[in-house]
Formats: structure tokens, sequence, C-alpha cells
């Protein structure tokens, strides 16, 4: 699949952004005053900026309130609703603690449900695409919980936040280990995709000379000769250098900052491979995966 | 809305004959004519004239290489387009309602009114029936000539999709899929029509004939005997001599 920037920054940021406010809106990590309204303020950031940068990849971004409708059937109608509502939920108990300095943690633990169920629809929009075998699996789920709960921790400055690193290490590997052998598994070939079985079928003429959407959107090969490092570099950047980090320098400031940069760049290397090396069943048709 | 209507008695669809295509791609510039003209956006071409033409297309011709266990090779024409699925994913995953499956006949059309062009729905159909405009931004597809199988305008003969209209093999048929006694039911009753990818769990209703047996060659070629010649006479005698230095 297109490994498309926007959808690289809109699951990564807002993943991030929804797991940091579900960790201060848990009440896992106590913070008022300025620390509330700073810490809160990078959720919403992350979050919004997430949430907007979805919109770029959109062919008519000005009919996007459409998508609130069809909810009962639609991951990404669903996925529209549960952001806002957790944002919507989010604002008091953030309010709340940067200006009255008063936690409210009925609310806020409300609110943070909300936040990871907004994470949980984000990844079933991928997770429920049976014609997407690596990604049509419980890892899919597992990873964008992960990330977003060990990068908000880490955010958060919460005392855990290396064990739900390494966690995050762990489920990147299964995801990685798992999505290797998926389309194999479902046995999709193109002899399948014809019906021009048995024997070997291979693709003899294309159906035109130059490329299209759907070769552009569904099969991407470029980049993938590089894979393997980079999946070195998501989880060694991803998981475990901030969760050494975090252990080794002192909590404050500097710590959280530079773990967070070292995990940003892992998440968004495993994110680009997350696109990148997902093969749509489409491809058997073009000869390519 | 984009929940999937009750499966309809109508279903209407094509049967594809990959047995008589001949691989012209008339469908392919017939579809894109008809669809260029009438309903919806039109089909955009970008870069028509450059160095990387690319454009959006309803039906596209694939060619493929068939190699049997035993046997010579065989190339096999497969044009493709949207099977109309009674189960379709691409509808369901719409979050604006704009993709849809009519009740009625089970065309399964795109709302461009609605549609924010997000391409989920191409994502989730696994024949690459989909695909977006890039001068439009919608999702465009096949309407199975929606615009032309009811359109008391046209003569009956036209009231047909523009594929099987102008495809001058006759390898593409149009009808009712649902009555096991229409035209096209019987027709892939009687030749073995099958599904494409149906472990993707779609249902289609579109049916392909696949392509017949071939008759195979007889191991010694009917001439052979001819081959075999004798030399008699004068020259059967130095053949023989000058066999024997």
């Amino acid at each position: 699949m297109h490994p498309a920037p926007s959808v690289i920054l809109f699951t990564v940021f807002s993943g991030l952004g929804f797991g940091l406010l579900a960790v201060l809106g848990s009440g896992l990590m106590p913070v008022t005053g300025w620390a509330a309204l700073v810490a809160y303020g990078a959720g919403y950031g992350l979050a919004v900026a997430g949430l907007l940068a979805s919109t770029f990849h959109l062919g008519n971004p000005q009919r996007a309130l459409r998508a609130f409708s069809q909810w009962r059937t639609s991951w990404l109608s669903r996925e529209a609703w549960a952001s806002v509502a957790a944002l919507a939920l989010m604002a008091p108990v953030a309010a709340s603690a940067a200006f009255r300095g008063v936690l409210m943690p009925a609310l806020g633990i409300a609110a943070a449900v909300l936040c990871l169920l907004t994470v949980l629809t984000t990844s079933m929009i991928y997770a429920q695409l049976r014609t997407v075998p690596r990604w049509n699996h419980w890892t899919t789920p597992a990873l964008f919980f992960g990330h977003a709960v060990a990068g908000g921790a880490l955010l958060a400055g919460l005392g855990n936040a290396p064990v739900l690193l390494l966690l995050l290490g762990l489920f990147m590997a299964l995801a990685f280990r798992v999505g290797d052998g998926r389309f194999a598994e479902r046995g999709h070939t193109l002899a399948t995709a014809t019906g021009l079985g048995p024997g070997t079928v291979r693709q003899f003429a294309p159906p035109h000379t130059g490329t299209n959407y759907l070769m552009r959107e569904m099969i991407h090969v470029v980049g993938r000769k590089h894979a393997l490092k980079l999946r070195v570099i998501a989880v060694l950047f991803g998981a475990i250098l901030p969760a050494l980090v975090l252990l080794a320098l002192p909590s404050g400031l500097v710590a959280t900052l530079l773990a967070a940069a070292l995990h940003l760049t892992g998440a968004l290397a495993g994110r680009w491979l997350f696109f990148a090396e997902a093969e749509h069943v489409v491809g058997l048709y073009y000869g390519l995966r | 809305m984009t929940a999937l209507p009750p499966p309809s008695d109508k279903k209407l669809g094509l049967v594809i004959d990959l047995d008589t295509c001949v691989g012209c791609h008339a469908c392919v510039t017939a579809c894109k004519g008809w669809n260029d003209q009438g309903y919806g956006a039109p089909l955009s071409d970008q870069d028509a004239w450059g160095a990387e033409p690319s454009g959006t297309f309803l039906n596209r011709v694939h060619s493929y290489e068939v190699t049997p266990e035993a046997g010579p090779a065989q190339i096999v024409h497969f044009p493709k387009s949207c099977l109309h699925c009674e189960n379709a994913p691409c509808v369901t995953v719409c979050p604006t309602g704009a993709s849809y499956k009519r009740a009625e006949d089970g065309i399964v059309l795109v709302n461009e009114s609605a549609c924010i062009g997000c391409g989920l729905c191409a994502w989730a159909c696994p024949y690459g029936a989909r695909e977006l405009d890039q001068a439009a931004g919608v999702m465009k597809k096949c309407t199975l000539c929606v615009d032309r199988i009811y359109n008391e305008n046209l003569p009956e003969i036209d009231r047909t999709p523009a594929c099987v209209r102008t495809c001058p093999a006759g390898a593409r048929h149009f009808g009712d899929l649902g009555d096991p006694e229409s035209a096209v039911s019987l027709l892939v009753a009687e030749r073995g029509g099958i599904e494409l990818m149906p472990e993707q769990g779609t249902k289609p209703v579109n049916r392909y004939l696949p392509p017949r047996r071939k008759d195979r060659l007889e191991e010694t070629a009917p001439l052979a005997p001819l081959l075999d010649i004798q030399a008699s006479g004068f020259a059967g005698w130095l053949d023989r001599l000058l066999d024997r230095i």
C-alpha cells in the first residue's frame, strides 16, 4: 500500500495525542495548573494535528462532515464520532485541571476510555480490510494500542513508561513476524484471482502501458529493499532506546524530550513500513505485490 | 445508507466469456466513451499526450499466459470491471453513505455529490474495480450503464451496458443472474461459470466463463510418413553405395 505522508502523520500523531490524553484523563498522572495546561495542550495539539492531516488525502475535504453519517457500518465514520466525543468530553477535565487545579476522575476516566476507543476505531479501518491480509489481523489493533499507550505514557512522564515501551517493542516484532506470513496463509494467488488454474498463470501483458490509480495506491514496491533495516530502526528507536533513556537519565523534561524524539523517529519508520509492506490482493492481477 | 440491502431477487450483472474474448479493448473504449458524457463526473486523463499518461477507467483488460500441467501455454484475455458483489465490502466501509447497493437490482453505485474521496472503498475492493478520479476527486466505478439499461429514449437493442453492446466477439453478456432461467444464468450453468476470488467472501454477481479445453495435436504429424522418402532405381543404388563408403 502507498505510504502516503498524510496518513502516516495522521495515524502517528493522533494516536500519540489520544494516548497522552487517555493517560492524563485516567488520573494515572495527576497534573494541575501550568503542567496540566502544557500536557493537555500537547495531547490536544497532537490529536487535532493528526486529524487535520487525515483530511489532506481526501479528494473532496469540504464534504468531510458527511463522514459522521454512517457509524452503523463504517469504522471510518465511527472514528469521526469517537474522536470528536473524546475531545469534547476531555475538554472540561482538561480545563478543570489547568485552570481550577481540580481533578475530575470520573469524567476523566470516561474520556480516557473514549480516547482509547478512538485509537481502536483508527486501527479497525485497516484491520477490517480482508483485501490486505497483513492488516487483517488482531496484531493491527494491538500495535496501534501499543503505540498510543506507550507513547502517551512516555509523554506524560509516567513511571511505567519504560515497561510499556518494551511491551510495544514486543508487539512491533510480533506484528512484523505474523504479518510476513499472512498473504501466503490466505492462499490468494493469481490462479484464485482469475480462476485460470490449475497450472501456472502469469501476466502476459498489462491492461495499459502506464500506471494507474490502483497501482499507485495499492502496489508499493519501491523502498522495500530497506525493510529489514527500517524494522530494526522502528523497534530500536520506537521502543528500546527511549526506554533506556528513561531508565538511565533522571526523570525530567530533558529525558522526556529526548525519549519522545527517539520514539517519534521509530514510530514514523514503523508506520511507514506498516503501509509500505502491506500487500493488497489486487496486486495479483498486475503480477506485482 | 451504506448498510447492504437484503439480497435482491434481481441481480443484474455481466457474464464474461474468457474463451471468446480476443483482447481488443473495444469494451474499454466504449465504456470510457459512454461514461464520459452522461452519468456523473467524466473519466479524466492526466498527462494524456505526455510522457506518463494515466487515466480513470471502469473496465480494464488484462492478458495472462496460462500453462497447464500438460500441453502448450495459452493466452487468456481477461476483462475486469465491478462485479456488483452481493456482499460488497466497498459499500459498508464508506463513511458518508455515498457508496450504495441498489435494493431493486443489486447494482453498486456511488453518489458522487456525497463522496469525500477518501479512497477506503477502493482499498476494500479485492478486484480493483474502483478508481478515484484525479480531476474530480470522487470515486468512479462501473454503473452497469444504469443510464442505458433503463433508458427508454434508446432503441431497445442499445439498452445494455456499453461494453456488452460494443463487444465484436460476443464475449460479454448482460442479464439477471438472480433468475435461474435467464439466458445468462443458463449460460453460466452450461459453461461452468466461476466467481473471482471466492475466498474473499464478497459473493460477486458477475461470472467468468473459463476457456474451453483446447484440442491437442496428435503425437505424430499427419505428414510425417511422406517425409520418409526411400530412393529407388539408380538413386537407390547410389544411396546404398554411398552408405557403404
